[in-house]
């Protein structure tokens, strides 16, 4: 007998059951779905951003969609996806899960999975929105744009994952996530676009997760494979804080 | 089944020396103070911990070595361990049978522990007792040989606590062991084949809830006012009588077999009559407090 012996439908049983518990607690897909959108729309009625953007192919309002993406990342990696997980550890649920033929990981797979969901789910209201009803263009390189939101997606999970893994209490990591939210949205280009930004702040967000994040999908929509730098730099932050994750997970 | 188990955190905390065998089909009970190593014991017996030393064997299996298959047979209801709050408690039990081969039906379950009118509620919706009994009932939901309950009815009002024993008896009936941890003598003593008693790590008493409460010397207690000053050498020298004493004008006797039978008598002969008489027999309390205090001071 093995600890495979659980039957897989259970791991999905589980799955279903974290995915209703988030629909149930809406906060969070609010900020991490809602708030996205309705900031698209926003975005779709000021004239000024209809401009093309210098330098670049698309307007200033589709070089704003990377940004909402990245705002999602954010709110769902940062937030949504340690806070359930961190207060499980901490209510007992994870020593409850131990006394179970289940293993107390499939909590974690299930978060993980239920919030790549939740991702999926804005990245698709945001680009299928702003073609249908915003003149938005689909990204002309769909292939380096997907490999660049995966890419991305897997470093703020990773940094998610760390917070998982260290933060003490929930609220701790509420704080954590809301902290490390607004310099990584700031290089994002989530207030002013990067192109305003000083070179030394510029050549700095390049390196930062979400920076890399919107340089690369930003590059796909113009129809250019992305650059190897930002893919590089996404890769190394979900593999550096993937293994942290893994060696400092406190499972009690 | 548990021998010379030894689990030890920092300064003298855990488990030093614990060893107990539990027989099937019986409650047997785990008291001992705060901090006295009964959690950790259990958690050992689960394979939640890795003991430091001494052998373990739950059904003939190694805690350790055979994780998936203890965790199949032994159900466990650990001390402070919650649940999501928007969980509903269908949905839990549902979730949870789905982890075992051979579940028990959550339906069943649920009519059983009283919750089939809460099964669409969440869990934060729930009160004290019936938070309790759903995690009882999800240490019951694979079917288990034994369940193993940590501070069962801590926190339930005292109509919740005798509903809960009652279920406590009923799974028994149906063949499951139980091994019941608890600071209550009261729950020990009306649910408990034997106890266990532990304090700082050790075993300090093995028995009955019965024999425990004679063997340590409690006895029976009277206490009445004598109506005329006597000389106590009446009652000394009675061979029932253990230990006399004075509480303001009552006088008090300790002492066993037919104590209040020969103390009437002897008073009768010297002409003193005994009023306000109370008798109290040996409780499990009174056991555990001597037992306790004497292994604090040695």
């Amino acid at each position: 007998m093995t600890a495979h012996a659980v039957p897989r439908r259970a791991f999905w049983q589980l799955v279903e059951v974290e995915g209703k518990l988030a629909l149930r607690v809406p906060m969070g897909l609010i900020l991490g779905v809602v708030v996205p959108v309705i900031l698209l729309v926003i975005f779709s009625a000021i004239p000024g951003l209809k401009q093309p953007a210098p330098g670049s192919t698309l307007t200033m309002f589709a070089q704003y969609v990377p940004v909402l993406i990245g705002l999602s990342l954010c709110v769902v990696g940062l937030i949504n996806l340690p806070v359930p997980m961190v207060t499980n550890r901490q209510m007992g649920v994870l020593r409850r899960f131990a006394t179970t033929p289940a293993p107390p990981s499939w909590l974690l797979a299930a978060q993980v999975i239920v919030n790549f969901a939740v991702v999926l789910i804005a990245i698709v209201i945001l680009l299928a929105g702003g073609v249908m009803f915003f003149g938005l263009h689909m990204p002309a390189q769909p292939g380096g744009f997907v490999l660049s939101a995966l890419l991305a997606t897997a470093a703020m999970f990773a940094i998610g994952l760390v917070i998982t893994a260290t933060a003490p209490s929930p609220q701790i990591a509420a704080l954590a996530g809301t902290i490390l939210l607004y310099p990584l949205l700031f290089f994002a280009g989530m207030w002013t676009p990067k192109q305003n930004l000083a070179p030394a702040l510029q050549h700095i967000g390049n390196y930062t997760p979400l920076g890399a994040a919107v340089q690369a999908m930003d590059a796909a929509m113009q129809g250019h494979f992305p650059p190897v730098r930002p893919l590089l730099v996404m890769a190394g932050y979900a593999v550096i804080f993937g293994v942290v994750a893994i060696r400092t997970f406190r499972w009690e | 089944m548990v021998d010379h188990l030894r689990k030890t955190y920092g300064a003298g905390a855990g488990v030093q020396d614990v060893s107990f065998r539990v027989d099937r089909g019986e409650i047997f009970g785990i008291i001992g103070p705060n901090g006295a190593g009964k959690t950790t014991t259990v958690e050992c017996v689960c394979g939640l911990r890795v003991p430091d030393s001494g052998a373990i064997r739950v059904l003939g299996l190694d805690p350790q070595a055979d994780r998936a298959a203890i965790r199949e047979c032994v159900g466990v209801q650990l001390q402070e361990s919650a649940l999501p709050l928007f969980i509903k408690v269908g949905e839990v039990l549902e979730l949870f049978a789905s982890f075992y081969r051979h579940p028990a039906d959550p339906n069943e379950l649920m009519d059983a522990l009283g919750l089939a009118a809460k099964r669409g509620a969440y869990f934060r919706r729930l009160s004290g007792g019936q938070k309790q009994r759903l995690s009882i009932a999800l240490a019951l939901i694979g079917n288990p040989q034994i369940a193993i309950l940590d501070e069962l009815t801590t926190g339930l009002d005292p109509q919740a606590r005798r509903d809960t024993w009652e279920l406590i008896e009923h799974i028994r009936d149906r063949g499951v062991t139980v091994i019941l941890v608890t600071h209550y003598m009261d729950e020990a003593e009306r649910l408990c084949d034997r106890v266990l008693l532990v304090d700082h790590g050790l075993v300090t008493a093995l028995d009955t809830p019965g024999g425990l409460a004679q063997s340590a010397g409690g006895g029976t207690h009277l206490r009445f006012v004598p109506s005329v000053p006597f000389d106590s050498r009446v009652l000394t020298v009675l061979p029932e009588v253990t230990e006399i004493g004075r509480e303001g004008r009552r006088i008090r006797v300790t002492g066993t077999g037919d104590l209040v039978g020969a103390v009437i008598g002897a008073l009768a002969a010297a002409g003193v009559q005994a009023r306000d008489m109370q008798v109290e027999s040996a409780t499990l309390d009174d056991a555990y407090v001597r037992l306790v205090k004497k292994a604090q001071q040695p």
